[in-house]
């Protein structure tokens, strides 16, 4: 269609494209549609992956505490001819680079334990004429041993190691040390041989127990003093002669703060000596720890020396320690040999029991060649498992329990790479009773973390796992019916309009951070109720009284009036109402107080037995349900909202009263709606964290009193994850509070949301 | 719906389920009671916080002694007296209620109680003085007592001149006390980085192994670059000790209401007011002046005191940082869901799971996020590439970035169920137009869907970005902190450093609130901090329900 005399439009010069431009750009698209496509998916599948990340990596933190312990030998030697002597004792430093070898004969080698090579022989200075009749250690962390000699004299030297740097190369290197000088010390002023011993250190004092070939018991308390301006060192020494005792004692233990001393014989009889006043020592308790023909073959103190573990000739091990008689009679103070728990049983003799330095675990080696990793609390057998056809006599743990030496009696030393991380965690001890060290009996405790070393660290998630229930429980009883009769009212009566300002304000209440709510209830609600206890209960009573009687008052109203309100305005009438109602009775709270409860409600309760404390369950219970109600009041109204007008214009008009549909019809049908409302805000109120940690004195006991506080699984990850070591059990344990959380409410909202779809198909079928 | 019942027997109207619909009805306006009753708690304490109180002079009787005090009406409560009597006060036997008074009486140096409970009993009668003056200072808290003297060098100035010549002085020395801030912060805080950055790159070498010739080149550019710093550090330090001692140059002196005189150096002092004296126009500049200083000044007195203007910042930034990580992602995983995706039952589980995400307890988010982004990610992050700064931790510690990210994970499935809301919402006519017109399927989601959708992305924006300003519980394990020395944008090179420690409005109050030395001096504080958050929240919800709002109505006209 060109017209004569303007120029004839070809294809180059035509505003379209040609067709190969057409095509370049048809393929860009195509590329690019492809393209997008290609990065939605593994943009979006990233997301998704990334949300299974967090359980998946949150199971891999908690994975790692359910294993047992591996055991991998690394090197092995003979004894001979490096050391000479029967094996008296092992020890390790925690560089892991020496070995300390006691002998019975006296001497202390110093080795490589990676070569064997022996870098340092003490020679202890056993006199000429005497020989070495009993050797002790002390708890493993005082690094002290003490050789008992046969003229009523003693041996103490300590295994010190020194630290050497030599440019950046650190090196360890032998440093023994005698505290209390390279002489013997004498026990027995009588010079009878010493033929059992006991050593602790006490802060600068040296505790020596022992029994003498006659049957006395001695016990010896060195104290030593560094001199100022010498330098030299003194040594101080008191000596006290314990009861008489019938018979020969075998092994003895002291405990760290001397004041108990536990001795036992090869037939099982246990001994416990109390000398905390060591000049009117008595012998308080007696106990067998054995049965039948069986032998009590070793006996070692625990770090801390509050428990101490038994081993016996048929391999059993077990665990005692001192128990207050709770009996009335017994007096104050008066402990009790008690044995607490067993530990899997060997398949030959115990031959040595060796503590681990910082926690409550032990190795235990037997004459069938198995050696054993166990640990106190848990009770768990971490490893069993024979590593020689020869019986094994001596174990030594590394302080960082990463490494041990065993020998065997084929005169063979082997040196084992542990990996013991996290043994402190069974589900028994996560789940169950346990005896903890010094309590009166089997309890669940949380209490993770100390200063001392010899702490023994309390993991049930028990108290926490109550403190969460129980948390959730009041603040779901305050809640739910509060939530649910608004939501009902606010779907079915109450007039539109006003619906529509009501929802909104109380579903922006959701977005409230809880930070905010947990402030007011700690700064402001729960001083007011320490206030105005007798309010509590006189609102509890008094409003839906007032409620009731204000219906009646205006169903007695002219029916003039009456009609002059429209239907749906009762909340509104009601609003001054409360105000009115729990003004008044706020300011009768201290009159009932003087009235009836002598003037202060507190000290009542606390005269009745019951703890009141000002951050408790009733103040958390008003704020986290405070938090849970918009959540369960909108799903709920919903549920109502959207229930099917057929259904209660049909029950209306078959003659039903509104009352009436609501509880047969609208109810019923909107039940599982109603459910899932109440599941989610169950869901929320399990895992609140700042509400709980500001309104509750965080205090973890296990009881369900309106009135005391407790501490939930999410306020203790708060206040104890930013403090704990990363890697340790403590940690993991908390990662696992974290997984129990996410599992529980992920399970809780899925069957919630589950419940509403299924109810979301049947109002669309009805 | 409640019906009026016919006949005015009892029994037929409980029959009638009217008492119930009231029982219900009530449950509903104690709901709202509640929520409407913490707004106010919180408007009415945290703005009443900066109006000028009147100072009240009376006089207390302890133990027959009487003396004077002076001070700011902060609560009275009555109590049985039984539960005073417990407390170990005395009180007559034939009484049994007691009206109590918290009074502020300030001058913590001089008294060392600056809060205490007084007897309606031990208090006389009450009077207002005109003179009477609140000084408000950076330390020992608020003094309240009266003007003597104002000593400006060599010079005492007292009586009429004295009031006006206070007030310049203080307003000098306000500006004194900002140079040296800047000083310090500024100035000395950039010589101090540079320190650090040589050490750093000494450090470096180290590891690197540079060595000979190069080392020595560089060691002579590092060498003189400390001098350099040095040089400007000791200029620097002059200018700051000049400014120092002439901010030392005025004392007001000032008698408590017992009559001791008091010194007060005017460097320490923020502002002073006659409150009593004030008219309503100096009453709303003084309430302005407050408002102003709480929200752009820094804390002080261990946080108890002075502004909040670092945890503002901080929780600002975080949520930009927040939101600038979780829109694309939430967009994009909203898109593939809903659009790429094959319908089934996977999706249909993956689905539900995402949803449910938002029911999951924020502080597992943050367990999650204090050992999967800090510590390993972190971590290896400074293996990887900050191996001089060893073993301090750069990103191996809670920070800006993981506190971020980890909230962009908790907002995730706030931002993907908005965004499918809303592509679900546009028409199939619209997106059925486009691809009949020849668009591929990429092109009518760029072009059509998605700016049709984008007020319901916005919505889900806004609601995560005021869930993350809320959530305290998992910033305590990644990256918050109570004091944090710098902010997290200055003008030092990268800009923003996402390494740092923030502080946070909500981790503020719950650490005032509840950490602070002094709870009582801190209440207030943590009112005004707590409207603050609540009403940027508040903000950012409504906007959010507006938008949502107007979408529905778009589209209900546009589907039909």
């Amino acid at each position: 269609m060109s017209t004569p005399g303007s120029p004839v439009l070809t294809p180059a010069s035509s505003s379209l494209p040609s067709a190969e431009a057409m095509a370049r750009r048809r393929r860009r698209r195509y590329l690019a549609d492809g393209a997008a496509r290609w990065m939605v998916r593994a943009g979006g599948g990233g997301v998704v992956v990334a949300l299974t990340l967090i359980f998946v990596y949150l199971f891999s933190e908690v994975l790692p505490m359910l294993r047992g312990a591996d055991v991998e030998p690394v090197a092995g030697y003979s004894v001979a001819p490096r050391f000479d002597g029967e094996v008296a004792g092992m020890m390790l430093e925690r560089y892991d680079e020496l070995g300390m070898r006691y002998s019975r004969s006296g001497t202390l080698s110093y080795f490589s334990l990676a070569s064997g090579e022996v870098l340092q022989r003490v020679e202890l200075d056993v006199p000429d004429g005497t020989e070495v009749t009993t050797v002790a250690m002390a708890e493993p962390r005082a690094r002290r041993v003490a050789y008992g000699l046969s003229d009523g004299t003693a041996l103490v030297v300590d295994h010190e190691i020194r630290l050497d740097f030599e440019g950046e190369q650190r090196r360890v290197l032998p440093d023994p040390q005698f505290p209390l000088g390279e002489d013997p010390l004498v026990i027995d002023p009588q010079g009878r041989p010493l033929v059992a011993l006991a050593v602790q250190k006490a802060g600068e004092d040296t505790g020596i127990a022992a029994q003498t070939d006659d049957g006395r018991l001695l016990l010896v308390r060195f104290r030593t003093r560094t001199s100022f301006l010498t330098g030299e060192t003194e040594v101080s020494r008191q000596a006290w002669t314990l009861p008489e005792l019938e018979g020969r004692l075998d092994l003895l233990e002291l405990t760290a703060n001397l004041w108990t001393l536990i001795g036992a014989d090869r037939s099982g009889r246990l001994l416990y000596f109390d000398i905390s006043d060591p000049a009117s020592a008595v012998l308080r308790d007696e106990a067998r720890a054995v049965e039948g023909g069986e032998q009590l073959t070793a006996l070692r103190m625990l770090n801390g020396t509050f428990s101490w573990i038994i081993g016996t000739s048929e391999g059993r091990l077990s665990q005692w320690f001192l128990v207050r008689d709770e009996n009335q009679d017994a007096g104050d103070n008066v402990f009790r040999l008690t044995r607490v728990r067993d530990f899997e049983q060997h398949p030959g003799a115990i031959t040595r029991i060796q503590p681990e330095y910082t926690r409550k675990g032990f190795a235990a080696v037997d004459d069938s060649g198995a050696l054993g990793l166990h640990y106190g609390t848990s009770a768990r057998t971490m490893f069993l498992e024979s590593i020689s056809d020869a019986p094994l006599v001596s174990v030594g743990i590394s302080p960082v329990d990463d490494k041990l030496v065993v020998e065997s009696a084929d005169g063979r030393l082997s040196v084992h790479d542990v990996r013991n991380n996290h043994p402190e965690a069974s589900l028994k001890a996560l789940w169950g009773k346990v005896w903890y060290e010094g309590r009166g009996g089997p309890d669940y405790v949380w209490q993770a973390s100390s200063g001392a070393d010899s702490f023994e660290p309390k993991f049930s998630l028990v108290p926490l796992t109550i403190g969460t229930i129980k948390a959730a429980l009041f603040a779901m009883l305050f809640a739910t019916p509060l939530a649910i009769a608004g939501a009902i009212y606010t779907a079915y009566f109450m007039a539109p309009r006003l619906r529509g300002y009501v929802k909104p304000t109380i579903e922006v209440m959701e977005a409230l951070p809880t930070v905010i709510l947990g402030f007011l209830a700690g700064l402001w609600l729960a001083p007011f109720i320490e206030n105005h206890i007798p309010a509590v209960f006189t609102v509890l009573i008094g409003l839906p009284a007032a409620f009731l009687g204000m219906a009646w008052a205006f169903s007695r109203l002219p029916r003039a009036i009456r009609l002059r309100i429209p239907p749906g305005w009762e909340a509104v009438i009601l609003i001054p109402v409360i105000a009115l109602v729990v003004w008044g009775l706020v300011q009768l709270s201290p009159l009932i107080e003087i009235w009836f409860f002598d003037g202060s409600m507190r000290q009542w309760f606390t005269d009745i037995g019951i703890t009141y404390d000002q951050r408790n369950a009733l103040v958390v219970g008003i704020a986290m349900g405070f938090a849970v109600i918009p959540t369960i009041f909108s799903i709920a109204e919903d549920a109502v909202f959207t229930v099917p007008r057929h259904l209660t214009q049909g029950s209306l008009a078959l003659g039903a009263t509104p009352w009436q549909t609501v509880t047969r019809v609208v109810l019923l049908t909107a039940s599982p709606g109603i459910f899932s409302a109440v599941m989610i805000g169950f869901g929320r109120a399990v895992g609140e964290t700042m509400i709980v940690l500001m309104a509750t004195g965080n205090s973890p006991v296990v009881n369900f009193n309106i009135f005391e506080g407790m501490r939930t699984l999410s306020a203790n990850i708060a206040v104890e994850l930013p403090e704990t070591a990363v890697g340790s059990t403590h940690y993991r344990i908390l990662f696992l509070a974290g997984l129990v959380l996410f599992a529980l409410t992920f399970l809780v909202n899925t069957i919630a949301e589950l419940v509403r779809q299924r109810l979301r198909a049947r109002y669309s079928s009805l | 719906m409640s019906k009026v019942p016919e006949t005015s027997s009892t029994r037929a109207w409980i029959k009638s389920g009217d008492p119930w619909i009231w029982m219900i009805g009530g449950g509903l306006a104690i709901s709202l009671i509640m929520v409407v009753g913490l707004f106010l708690l919180i408007a009415v304490r945290g703005f009443g916080h900066f109006w000028p109180a009147p100072l009240i002079q009376t006089s207390v009787s302890v133990d027959g002694e009487i003396r004077p005090v002076l001070g700011v009406q902060t609560d009275v409560e009555t109590l049985p007296a039984q539960r005073i009597r417990e407390a170990g006060t005395e009180i007559p036997d034939d009484q049994a209620l007691v009206t109590r008074y918290l009074f502020k009486l300030g001058n913590r140096d001089v008294t060392g109680r600056d809060f205490v409970w007084f007897l309606e009993s031990q208090l006389g009668e009450r009077s207002y003085p005109e003179d009477a003056m609140r000084v408000e200072r950076r330390e020992w808290g608020n003094f309240y007592g009266f003007p003597v003297a104002l000593e400006s060098g060599e010079r005492r100035i007292e009586g009429e001149a004295l009031w006006p010549a206070l007030q310049d002085a203080i307003r000098r020395s306000n500006e004194l006390h900002q140079r040296i801030r800047r000083l310090e912060k500024v100035d000395i805080g950039a010589i101090n980085s540079g320190i650090e950055k040589i050490r750093l790159e000494r450090r470096r070498m180290d590891l690197q192994g540079i060595d000979g010739a190069e080392r020595s080149a560089r060691e002579a550019d590092l060498e003189a670059r400390s001098e350099e710093l040095d040089r400007r550090f000791a200029d620097i330090r002059v200018e700051r000790n000049q400014l120092f001692e002439q901010n030392e140059r005025d004392t007001l002196i000032a008698r408590t209401a017992d009559g001791t005189e008091v010194r007060i150096p005017l460097a320490t002092v923020v502002m002073a007011s006659k409150n009593n004296a004030l008219g309503l126009p100096g009453k709303i500049a003084f309430y302005g002046h407050r408002i102003k200083d709480f929200l752009t000044g820094f804390p002080r007195e261990a946080n108890t005191e002075g502004g909040i203007f670092p945890a503002i910042f901080g929780t600002v930034v975080m949520v930009l940082i927040m939101s600038v990580l979780v829109t694309p992602f939430g967009v994009l995983a909203a898109i593939y869901l809903r659009e790429y995706a094959r319908q089934g039952t996977l999706l249909k589980i993956i689905r539900v799971s995402v949803y449910n995400l938002a029911g999951v307890p924020s502080i597992v988010f943050g367990v999650f996020g204090l050992g999967f982004f800090v510590y390993l990610l972190g971590g290896t992050i400074d293996d990887l590439f900050y191996p001089e700064r060893l073993p301090a931790p750069t990103f191996g510690t809670p920070g800006l970035f993981w506190a971020s990210l980890t909230l962009a994970l908790l907002t995730l499935p706030v931002v993907i169920v908005s965004t499918e809301e809303g592509l679900a919402r546009i028409p199939r006519t619209i997106r059925e137009g486009s691809l009949a017109l020849g668009a591929t399927k990429w092109e009518t989601l760029w072009k059509v869907v998605v700016p049709l959708s984008a007020p319901a992305m916005m919505t889900g924006l806004i609601l995560a970005v005021a869930r993350a300003a809320g959530e305290v519980a998992p910033l305590m394990l990644v990256g918050v902190v109570k004091l944090a020395p710098s902010l997290p944008v200055d003008g030092e090179f990268p800009y923003v450093h996402l390494e740092r420690k923030i502080m946070h409005l909500g981790f503020h109050i719950y650490d005032v609130g509840f950490q602070s030395p002094n709870v009582e001096a801190a209440r207030p504080l943590v009112y005004a901090t707590a409207l603050t958050l609540v009403l940027l929240i508040l903000i950012l919800n409504l906007t959010a329900i507006a938008i949502r709002n107007r979408l529905r109505e778009k589209y209900r006209a546009e589907s039909d």
